[in-house]
């Protein structure tokens, strides 16, 4: 359990520590903090996007342990000594990870706001079912609203991905 | 493309892929300032209610509060954007007029004590009875939303083109038909935030915009600042489809509260304040009665129409002439009548969404005509092609058209669509319906009455030519333009598109531009930069021709090298070489561009809205399966064929038409604002405004004919707004293939569409 510390107020804060791609980092939040707010504010890891900050949208999307989850939904305490990959995190070097090049190449990107969301989810799909049918594409990121795209691209940028990756990869990276 | 161009007519990519890709992209609401406040404003309860006092003291005692401010604390000077009704003030002096309206604001060390000092304001109201029905706005004895515009009538159309009254006396048929629409919200998922920066009498404003120069003119008339000491600048945007074009309490309260705590102040809406700040589509209700000939050929229409404009103008007084003004795009008739009458109602302003003033009264028309066609028995094809707009040819309302593939947009939709094989076999449940559209290429006129030019445009070179900075004062809400511009400046200077930069938009830094609405960048703004361009690229041939010793006449630049046309075998050099010796020998190399309109239009009252330079055209097609027992509605299918001029980026034009479609698609069968009857917005989020999902949207194909319009650059025209309009008439008429039901309303939801069915089987409705 995280430890409390009491302010002169009596109100409780929380010393935490997230592991935000591949990086420790601890944190004193109080029991209503948004695990988005501790990472565009205190972490200045801004390209987790807001849109609603009620779960509707999926601009916050973020892996949790290896899982797309809406970061506006989960209070900082709740995600204390886990594991989380922000887009910032998504590729492994400077290179761009795959389904961000497919995402530029193919016009999936407009305005590029709910693009960090939509990467996260993509990505999430891309890992557990490298050759995504069209209709699993689009459950994969129904969670995730885009304004601009129709999602046509999209949807064209994530199969591209699944064309383009050879099971021998697939299997390596497992 | 059909000539052979080096940059144009290819899918670069997008300028700003990579930083939106990696999430480095920042966007206003991701802006951080040391010693930053953030600032919130407080808003109405009530639809309609006297202001009686407002208490601020315990808000203040609230530690980690800066500062409390009233309508006392701001000018009282009216703002808007329409200048004709300016009607808005920064916070409510008098009265409230919709639940929403601005009442005072907060700046404070963060968010959470924002919403803490909000709660500790207390306003006392005298609740007044409210209207909340626009067709009753105007009755006797109705609640007067202004005092200034009795019987809440804030635009009044009347128009006559042509002679109606003879028109239909000859017609061998005439049909009236009622549609209503409903309002939308555009919901760009980036919600509106500001900073605004206070500091030496001099204001910087970063702000979610679509136009920064219309921010800077209205921002410095009314704090009486002058424009050159206002800043605007737009970082990234999360789109805007017309809901970021004029400024808003945000930027207003923000200064204001910067300039009393001498800090800089980010300001934000949440969802549910954007929704009620609103400045989305009108609800319309509209009256059309045609006449035709025998063959169905259109000879006079008559559109009479009413809509809810809410509590303020925003660009309503526009919206209300597109409304009816571009009835006569699609097409051909020569007898026209347009009434027309926008009531303010205590409720949320509307204001200018994709496709502006167009889309609605569109899907009346299409279902309309579709009704004429069935009526006549004619194929709804058929009954187009007889119709349609034709190129050179000028509407009875003045706009001269220039370019226009329309028929050859309606033939290839319906060879790619089947639409001649399908037509009438299809099985029960399944039905392919068709419409039509068309849009400006940017408004003819500026929102308020100068002389500048539409747009400028200016490119600077690196000294040693290795760069070309492009700087212009184009707005990029993600449709693309900072990528578009920076081909059509590359191609003028015969220079390279992954050597460009560009620098936009920022008031104190980058060239006047109107900004992103209307559908105006590619041709207005691309004309400038296309003249920047070759300034450029005459400038280097200049000092080319002396490195080379050959005439600049016989010198051409491409893809960065220099050569001469006559001899191909000469030694070329680069431009990179060329750009160096010119700033060694005389200084920086820089381009120059601006974009006037030529004069347009009638002189008749109005006639300056909806002219433009060029009119893009489209087809749809669609093919939906309806659920007999649900109603539910199946988009299939959605064939688009656009007549949009030469392409400059093939990849980003398809990408506006989905956008275009995809809005077109909410709006037809899930999108619409509801309130109670207290006038509170019902559905303030997303989970209550159904914006389709990836699982809503129908399998689209967008394909082109081939145009060329001679008053754009490199032949370019509208693609951004025009695949809006046809969408829901489009859709309806799909939907009464299928099943023989006629919705006369907006959204076509399962519910219409299962009643409509209902009563049809029970014989109560004859369409
Ligand atoms: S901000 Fe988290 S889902 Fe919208
Ligand atoms: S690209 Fe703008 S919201 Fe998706």
């Amino acid at each position: 359990m995280s430890q409390v510390i009491t302010d002169k107020h009596g109100i409780q804060h929380y010393m935490i520590t997230i592991n935000v791609n591949g990086d420790d980092y601890t944190r004193v939040v109080k029991a209503n903090t948004l695990l988005v707010n501790v990472l565009r504010d205190e972490l200045d890891l801004t390209g987790t996007k807001k849109g609603c900050e009620l779960g509707d949208c999926g601009s916050c999307t973020i892996l949790l342990e290896n899982k797309p989850v809406d970061s506006c939904m989960i209070l900082a305490i709740e995600a204390d000594g886990k594991k989380i990959t922000t887009i910032e995190g998504i590729a492994e070097s400077s290179e761009l990870d795959k389904v961000q090049e497919a995402f530029i190449n193919n016009g999936a990107i407009q305005c590029g706001y709910c693009t960090p969301g939509m990467i996260i989810s993509a990505k999430a799909l891309l890992t557990r079912n490298p050759h995504p049918n069209e209709k699993e594409v689009r459950e994969a990121i129904a969670g995730n609203l885009c304004r601009c795209t129709g999602f046509v691209n999209i949807v064209k940028a994530v199969l591209k991905v699944s064309e383009e990756t050879n099971d021998k990869e697939v299997i390596s990276n497992e | 493309m059909s000539k052979d161009y080096a940059v144009i007519g290819k899918n670069v990519p997008k300028i700003d892929g990579r930083e939106k890709a990696t999430g480095a992209a920042k966007y206003a609401g991701d802006l951080k300032f040391p010693n930053m406040l953030f600032g919130k404003i407080l808003t109405s309860p009530h639809a309609h209610a006297k202001i009686l006092s407002i208490d601020t003291s315990e808000a203040e005692k609230l530690p980690g509060v800066k500062a409390v401010i009233t309508h006392k604390d701001v000018p009282a000077l009216k703002y808007g954007i329409s200048p004709a009704r300016w009607d808005e003030n920064i916070f409510c002096i008098d009265k409230v007029r919709f639940v929403g309206d601005k009442v005072a604001a907060v700046a404070c060390i963060d968010e959470e004590t924002c919403y803490k000092a909000l709660k500790l304001i207390k306003v006392e109201y005298e609740v007044l009875p409210a209207v909340l029905d626009a067709l009753h706005a105007m009755d006797e004895g109705a609640p007067q939303v202004h005092d200034e515009y009795p019987r809440n009538i804030n635009t009044e159309i009347h128009q006559n083109f042509g002679d109606l009254d003879k028109a239909m006396a000859e017609a061998h048929y005439i049909r009236k038909d009622y549609f209503v629409g409903q309002r939308t919200y555009q919901s760009p998922i980036e919600p509106h935030s500001a900073v605004s920066i206070w500091k030496d009498n001099k204001l910087t404003i970063y702000s979610s915009t679509q136009s920064p120069h219309y921010f800077q003119y209205y921002i410095a008339r009314e704090f009486g600042l002058k424009m050159g000491d206002v800043r605007i600048i737009k970082p990234f945007v999360g789109g805007g489809f017309g809901g970021k074009l004029e400024p808003t309490g945000l930027e207003f309260a923000g200064s204001v509260l910067s300039k009393l705590t001498g800090r800089p102040v980010r300001t934000f809406y949440d969802r549910h304040e954007m929704f009620a700040h609103n400045r989305g589509r009108h609800k319309v209700y509209m009256e059309l009665t045609t006449g035709v000939d025998k063959e169905g050929k259109i000879l006079g229409v008559h559109a009479n129409f009413v809509s809810d404009g809410g509590a303020y103008t925003s660009l309503g007084v526009a919206t209300s002439y597109y409304a009816g003004g571009l009835l006569t795009l699609t097409y051909e008739f020569e007898n026209y009548k347009f009434d027309m009458i926008r009531v303010y109602t205590n409720l949320p302003a509307c204001g200018a969404q994709r496709g502006h003033g167009a889309p609605q009264p569109k899907y009346a028309f299409e279902s309309h005509l579709d009704n004429i066609a069935k009526d006549l028995g004619i194929d709804p094809l058929e009954i187009r092609l007889r119709n349609a707009r034709q190129p050179n040819t000028v509407t009875i309302n003045d706009f001269g058209i220039n370019s226009c593939e329309l028929t050859a947009c309606l033939e290839k939709a319906a060879d790619i669509s089947g639409w001649r094989e399908k037509k009438g076999n299809l099985p029960k449940g399944r039905g392919i319906g068709i419409a039509t559209g068309s849009f400006v290429s940017g408004a003819g006129y500026p929102i308020y009455r100068n002389d500048l030019p539409q747009s400028a445009a200016m490119i600077k070179v690196h000294e040693d030519g290795t760069a070309a900075t492009l700087y212009t004062g184009a707005v990029d809400i993600g449709q693309g333009s900072d990528t578009a511009l920076c081909q059509m400046a590359a191609e003028a200077m015969g220079y390279r598109y992954e050597n460009m930069k560009i620098i936009a938009a920022d008031t104190e830094t980058t060239p006047h531009d109107f900004g992103a609405y209307s559908s105006r960048q590619t041709l207005m703004s691309g004309s400038a930069c296309k003249q920047a361009g070759e300034e450029i690229k005459k400038q280097i041939l200049d000092i080319a021709s002396t490195i080379m010793s050959l005439p600049p006449d016989d010198l051409d630049c491409r893809l960065g090298i220099i050569f001469s046309k006559s001899r191909p075998t000469a030694k070329t050099i680069t431009f990179e070489e060329a750009a160096r010796r010119f700033f060694v020998l005389r200084g920086p190399l820089l381009g120059r561009g601006v974009y006037h309109v030529p004069r347009l239009g009638g002189t008749f009252k109005g006639a300056a809205v909806a002219t433009s330079p060029a009119y893009s055209f489209c087809a749809q097609i669609s093919e939906v399966q309806i659920d007999e027992e649900t109603g539910e509605v199946d988009v299939c299918e959605v064939w688009d064929v656009h007549d949009c001029g030469q392409v400059i980026n093939p990849m980003q034009l398809h990408g506006q038409v989905h956008g275009a479609l995809y809005m077109g698609v909410g709006e037809a069968i899930w999108e619409e604002v509801l309130f109670d009857d207290q006038g509170k917005i019902l559905n303030p989020n997303l989970g209550g405004y159904m914006l389709p999902t990836a699982l809503d949207m129908p399998i689209v194909h967008s394909e082109l004919v081939e145009s060329y319009e001679p008053a754009g650059p490199w032949g370019v025209k509208e693609v951004g707004e025009g695949a809006t309009n046809p969408t829901m008439g489009c859709f309806n008429n799909a939907i009464y293939d299928a099943m023989g039901v006629r919705i006369d309303s907006l959204p076509l939801t399962y519910e219409k569409v299962w009643r409509a069915m209902k009563e049809k089987r029970e014989g109560k409705k004859e369409v």
